[in-house]
């Protein structure tokens, strides 16, 4: 397993804060992805628990890839996965984001 | 330790268990109390035909005999597996026993479980695990699977395994790690009537088995995840 | 109800199923994902744990009236039960004695006790199983809903047949071994998994119904699920020795009348229904009226 951690600034803050929200299973090519806000001075974080070691350089590619659609801040967003392909993990990212944010702008 | 030698060390005074195949029934006595025992010899595979004569026994205790305390002294390599018991149900079997052994400890019979040979997985699940408290002999076997099938099934090196049962109970076979998780109250050595004497006297509360295994450190979670969502204010 | 408006409870997740059942907008989770109580055990070994050890519990309102629930994820491991999951189970039915609710839901989805863990989660199986019947004995009805991908066996296919009614559909499966296991230690030709019928003819929904294992066959589809639910609410639950007496008879009538059958093909004959082979195509409410009154 590896662990791997990303931040970015610069995001938009939400006008008030949602509940968190949990998509997809810890299941095999599957992932789970639960938004939750926090008190992170403007950041978005994202921790990733991966069972597949060594894809660090395409996990930051595709974590750049959904922070230029979902450029939120105070956001802690926690991810255990089990091999899912970077398909696979932008679209329950998608999921989860829309699903947080709810339609806020 | 053969179960005829067992019955006769727990039973000093003399006891009318009788043998039927791989199942026996009957009565003890043990410091003027009559006992009724309930068991199994050989590792018998627990199967439906067995699951429903074990329930027997159990409910003629309970209509013939309110309040008698009974002993389970099951001996098993665990369900049996075969196509023809799941075709009939077994699980269904296995919930009657269990069923049967609530009951009589709801309508005031202690049910006390000794572990004297093997103890695995289903077999285990639905006899001396819903007793009030289970002991076990210090060279009984309990498991749910062994270590190099576990190793297979999980596809996690053997060597890890191995290595990480030195000093985690939460897998390994062995009657240890029962006892640190709580499902073993305590080990019988030596004097086993003396030891049922007392186990028929001590005072009971509820499933302890949590609590034991948290102040035993081989269950640290348990105890306190079950409490958490009995009593957690929810918004 | 057209096709077009049933929603399967095959495929969803444990979420979406509590989703689809429960009164909209009741639902409140207990110990939710945000806690994050996971396995220690599982990262020792390094598994991937689930922010909910896969089972989701908590109150809510069915039809109005106060429900206790859990659900299984079976994609998370194949719902194995592990120390925090089972715990999660015992303290939810244990919650019940407390707040007596109408009853209490349990979504199966399980293949028992997981491996990583097995000593805890058989210690926290048979826990669950003592916390059933303690809730039952206190009146309250226990109510199994068993339609998943993965089935409901090992520990949570006893505990399912100690509770009041087992609701399940055709694709659900309700067994102790799974045929993979019986395959594996005792070989092919004693039960061949890869036959699917007949995995389905045995462990399956429609032969769990015909021998009196699930107490309703519903299609699979989640309304008819919350409707059978429901309905089980006004069950009281009966363990008294004269309800045991006559489940011990039950049984042993199976065992006489059943005994020497080597395939649910001959059981269905014994049953009196004609054209045994023809049930597994049948579609719920055809099979339904087929086997009426043939029930073991």
């Amino acid at each position: 397993m590896e662990s791997l951690s990303f931040e970015y600034r610069g995001g938009r803050p939400l006008p008030s804060a949602p509940p968190v929200t949990l998509v997809g299973v810890v299941g095999s090519g599957n992932l789970e992805v639960m938004v939750e806000p926090a008190d992170l001075g403007g950041v978005c974080r994202i921790e990733v628990l991966t069972a597949a070691v060594g894809f660090g350089p395409i996990w930051q590619a595709v974590m750049d890839d959904v922070f230029a659609r979902h450029p939120v801040a105070d956001v802690r967003i926690s991810i255990n996965d089990v091999g899912a392909t970077p398909a696979v993990v932008s679209l329950r990212l998608d999921q989860a984001l829309d699903a947080f944010t709810g339609g806020q702008p | 330790m053969d179960a005829q030698t067992l019955l006769k060390r727990l039973f000093p005074d003399g006891h009318d268990v009788a043998f039927a195949g791989d199942c026996f029934s009957g009565t003890g006595r043990c410091c003027g109390n009559d006992v009724a025992v309930v068991g199994t010899i050989d590792n018998a595979p627990i199967g439906i035909e067995l699951a429903y004569r074990m329930a027997g026994a159990v409910l003629d205790v309970v209509r013939r005999h309110p309040g008698r305390p009974i002993l389970l002294l099951v001996d098993t390599q665990g369900q049996r597996l075969s196509h023809r018991d799941e075709l009939l149900g077994i699980n269904g079997y296995m919930a009657h026993l269990a069923k049967c052994l609530d009951l009589a400890r709801r309508n005031g019979h202690r049910v006390l479980g000794l572990v004297y040979g093997q103890a695995v997985s289903g077999g285990f699940l639905a006899s001396s695990m819903l007793a009030d408290r289970c002991y076990a002999l210090p060279d009984a076997e309990i498991r749910v699977m062994n270590l190099p099938a576990m190793a297979r099934v999980t596809k996690i090196p053997l060597e890890r395994l191995t290595e990480l049962s030195a000093s985690s109970p939460v897998f390994a076979p062995g009657v240890d790690n029962y006892l640190r998780m709580g499902a073993i109250a305590a080990l019988w050595d030596g004097d086993l009537a003396g030891q049922l004497a007392e186990a028929l006297a001590a005072p009971l509360d509820g499933d302890e088995r949590r609590a034991l295994g948290e102040e035993r450190r081989g269950r640290t979670l348990a105890r306190q995840v079950a409490d958490r969502v009995r009593r957690d204010a929810v918004a | 109800m057209t096709d077009a408006a049933t929603h399967s409870y095959y495929e969803d997740s444990a979420r979406e199923r509590l989703l689809g059942l429960l009164d909209p907008g009741s639902f409140r989770e207990i110990l939710p994902p945000s806690e994050r109580v996971v396995s220690p055990h599982l990262r020792r070994l390094d598994t991937p744990a689930a922010f909910d050890d896969g089972v989701v519990v908590g109150k809510a309102t069915l039809g109005g009236r106060p429900v206790l629930v859990a659900a299984q994820e079976g994609g998370f491991m194949g719902g194995a039960v592990g120390e925090v999951h089972g715990a999660k189970l015992t303290g939810l039915l244990e919650r019940a004695l407390d707040e007596r609710p109408a009853g209490v839901l349990l979504l199966v989805e399980s293949g028992g006790v997981r491996l990583h863990e097995a000593n805890a989660g058989l210690i926290a199986v048979s826990e669950v199983m003592r916390a059933v019947l303690a809730v039952r004995a206190a009146g309250i009805p226990v109510i199994v809903l068993d339609g998943g991908q993965f089935g409901c066996f090992g520990g949570m296919g006893i505990v399912s047949r100690l509770c009041d009614a087992v609701v399940m559909s055709e694709e659900g499966r309700l067994g102790l071994s799974g045929p993979e296991v019986i395959e594996t230690t005792m070989g092919v030709e004693e039960f061949d998994s890869r036959d699917r019928a007949l995995v389905w003819r045995t462990v399956g929904g429609k032969h769990r119904y015909l021998l009196g294992e699930a107490a309703v066959l519903v299609e699979d589809d989640i309304a008819a699920f919350r409707a059978a639910a429901l309905a089980l609410l006004d069950h009281a639950p009966d363990l008294s020795l004269a309800a045991l007496e006559a489940e011990h008879a039950a049984l042993g009538g199976r065992l006489e009348r059943f005994g020497d059958c080597r395939d649910a093909l001959d059981i269905w004959a014994r049953l009196g229904i004609a054209e045994p082979e023809r049930l597994p195509i049948l579609d719920t409410p055809t099979f339904l009226a087929t086997v009426t009154d043939k029930r073991a």
